[in-house]
């Protein structure tokens, strides 16, 4: 077995299975987070959430219950929308993680041009407090790309995983359903 | 949550080091999906010192067996066995179960073979404090005389009536899926009727596996007709909810006689429940309400309630009747 130690770059060659144990304490941990490489020095205990939020001051990913049952903390780990609370960050090392700060596409102006999934909850006035709304647009753009968008009760199905504490779901889903074809 | 230590197992050998890993170390666990682990874990509920990480392990393929069967890999995810074409067509019951179950986020990360192995949803169990003989054996059951909504009604012990709580070992215990596992030893290969235990006295073991004993992969034999099959599941919402009842089936009716048939029910029992009362009532008799009706209150007889779930078995045998109503009504089964 070969065991990847990135904090050293070096490979330990079946030596037992004790050669790679990484932890308890804080290791070096590689994460590739809107297409930038970061660097987090956090215990292997630490969810994505927690290193998201409290390293890399990525907040847009909400600590909701932390426990899997509001979806405010939705991220694509390669692509797929995820639960950032219930993901040990360790564990995604050599994934991409997509957050709703990489949502905006870079235009040179700081703030970038928001994703049609951002604009239409904006337009649409999706949200109330707010707080659930990064992991809403994040799972609605996954909603979207695995094609169970089609109408009302296909994406209440769909985005049953994100709980809006001010039940701002009639307005979610028209910012859905206007999004659909743009994303 | 208590530290941990951390091992990703990969490489050519992955699966023995991970065998290796785990087998020679109580204090180790597999670390798959973690939708269960990692929430029991911040609960303080499970308590290993070191996760070993079987996610790059080549488990993840959902192969045809030439016979019409279908192997899943244990890394399979959910969402990906539900969206596989093949088990759509053939076991659309499986694909129903699945995606019924959980939310579309954790689907994409629990794996099967996560699945088989997921934990009670009891909430004392989970709370890591009341009496609990899953997690304590010995200390009691806080459910007998508490909460006891969502609890089992079949298969219940005076030690734990705690819910099997998986959507998808439904249908593959209606199916007579079996489970693959490996050891150090070699492979072994489990009948699901041998894979889920009834609490008994011994609530705590679920499983007939070793310390280390890793599942590779669950393997659907081939039913013809289960192409026409369901899976029906009522609960107190309509999305991201555990069962109250839920029920697969299939059913083959000749010249008006069920001539095959296979029902399990889910959120009812300690374990997935094959009701083979049930299907032994109806094989050979003519496929009507009445006869379904009779084989649900066959298989409910049984049924030791609490005054909080005392619902069940009733709720249970009207969904049992409408799902074989409707497999055999105009062959559209919803």
């Amino acid at each position: 077995m070969t065991v990847r130690t990135p904090d050293t770059g070096t490979e330990h060659k079946g030596t037992g299975p004790e050669a790679g144990d990484r932890g308890p304490g804080p290791v070096k941990v590689r994460l590739d987070v809107n297409g930038v490489r970061r660097d987090v020095e956090i215990e292997p205990r630490v969810s994505l959430l927690g290193a998201l939020r409290d390293e890399l001051q990525l907040t847009g990913a909400k600590r909701g219950c932390d426990q899997g049952t509001c979806g405010a903390c939705t991220v694509w780990v390669d692509g797929r929308r995820v639960l950032a609370c219930l993901t040990l960050a360790i564990t995604c090392e050599d994934a991409e993680v997509t957050t709703v700060e990489g949502l905006a596409a870079p235009d040179g102006s700081g703030d970038g041009q928001l994703h049609a999934m951002q604009e239409e909850f904006i337009r649409h006035d999706a949200f109330q407090c707010g707080y659930c709304t990064p992991g809403q647009i994040m799972s609605a753009v996954g909603c979207v790309r695995e094609g169970h968008a089609g109408d009302d009760r296909e994406i209440k199905e769909w985005m049953s995983g994100n709980i809006c504490r001010c039940a701002a779901y009639p307005h979610i889903r028209a910012a859905i359903r206007a999004a659909r074809d743009r994303v | 949550m208590r530290p941990i230590s951390y091992l990703r197992a990969e490489g050519t050998d992955a699966v023995d080091s991970a065998l290796r890993a785990v087998g020679g170390d109580p204090g180790s666990d597999f670390l798959a999906g973690g939708t269960t682990e990692v929430d029991l874990l911040r609960q303080n509920v499970l308590g290993p010192r070191r996760l070993v990480d079987i996610n790059r392990l080549p488990l993840a393929d959902i192969e045809d067996l030439p016979d019409g069967g279908l192997r899943i890999g244990a890394l399979a995810r959910m969402s990906e066995v539900a969206s596989s074409p093949a088990v759509q067509e053939r076991f659309p019951l499986v694909s129903r179960a699945l995606v019924l179950g959980a939310s579309a986020q954790l689907r994409h990360m629990a794996s099967m073979g996560g699945n088989m192995m997921q934990r009670v949803r009891c909430g004392y169990y989970r709370d890591g404090e009341s009496p609990c003989n899953k997690r304590e054996p010995g200390a009691g059951c806080a459910a007998l005389a508490g909460v006891s909504r969502n609890h089992a009604v079949l298969g219940t012990s005076e030690h734990c009536i705690a819910t099997h709580p998986s959507d998808v070992a439904v249908p593959l215990v209606a199916l007579d899926a079996r489970i693959h596992t490996r050891t150090l030893e070699g492979e072994h290969t489990y009948a699901i009727d041998d894979f889920f235990l009834e609490p008994g006295d011994a609530p705590h073991r679920e499983h007939p596996l070793t310390h280390g004993e890793l599942i590779t992969a669950i393997e659907v034999p081939a039913l013809p007709m289960a192409r026409r099959s369901l899976y029906l599941k009522v609960r107190d919402r309509e999305s991201y909810e555990f069962a109250l009842v839920s029920v697969a089936a299939a059913i083959e009716v000749r010249d008006g006689k069920v001539s095959g048939v296979r029902i399990a029910l889910g959120g009812v029992g300690t374990r997935p429940w094959r009701a083979r009362r049930a299907e032994d009532a109806l094989v050979g008799g003519p496929a009507t309400t009445k006869s379904f009706d009779l084989a649900a209150r066959a298989e409910l007889a049984v049924a030791r309630t609490t005054p909080m779930n005392a619902f069940k078995p009733e709720l249970a045998r009207r969904t049992l009747v409408r799902a074989l109503e409707t497999l055999t009504a105009d062959g559209s089964p919803s």
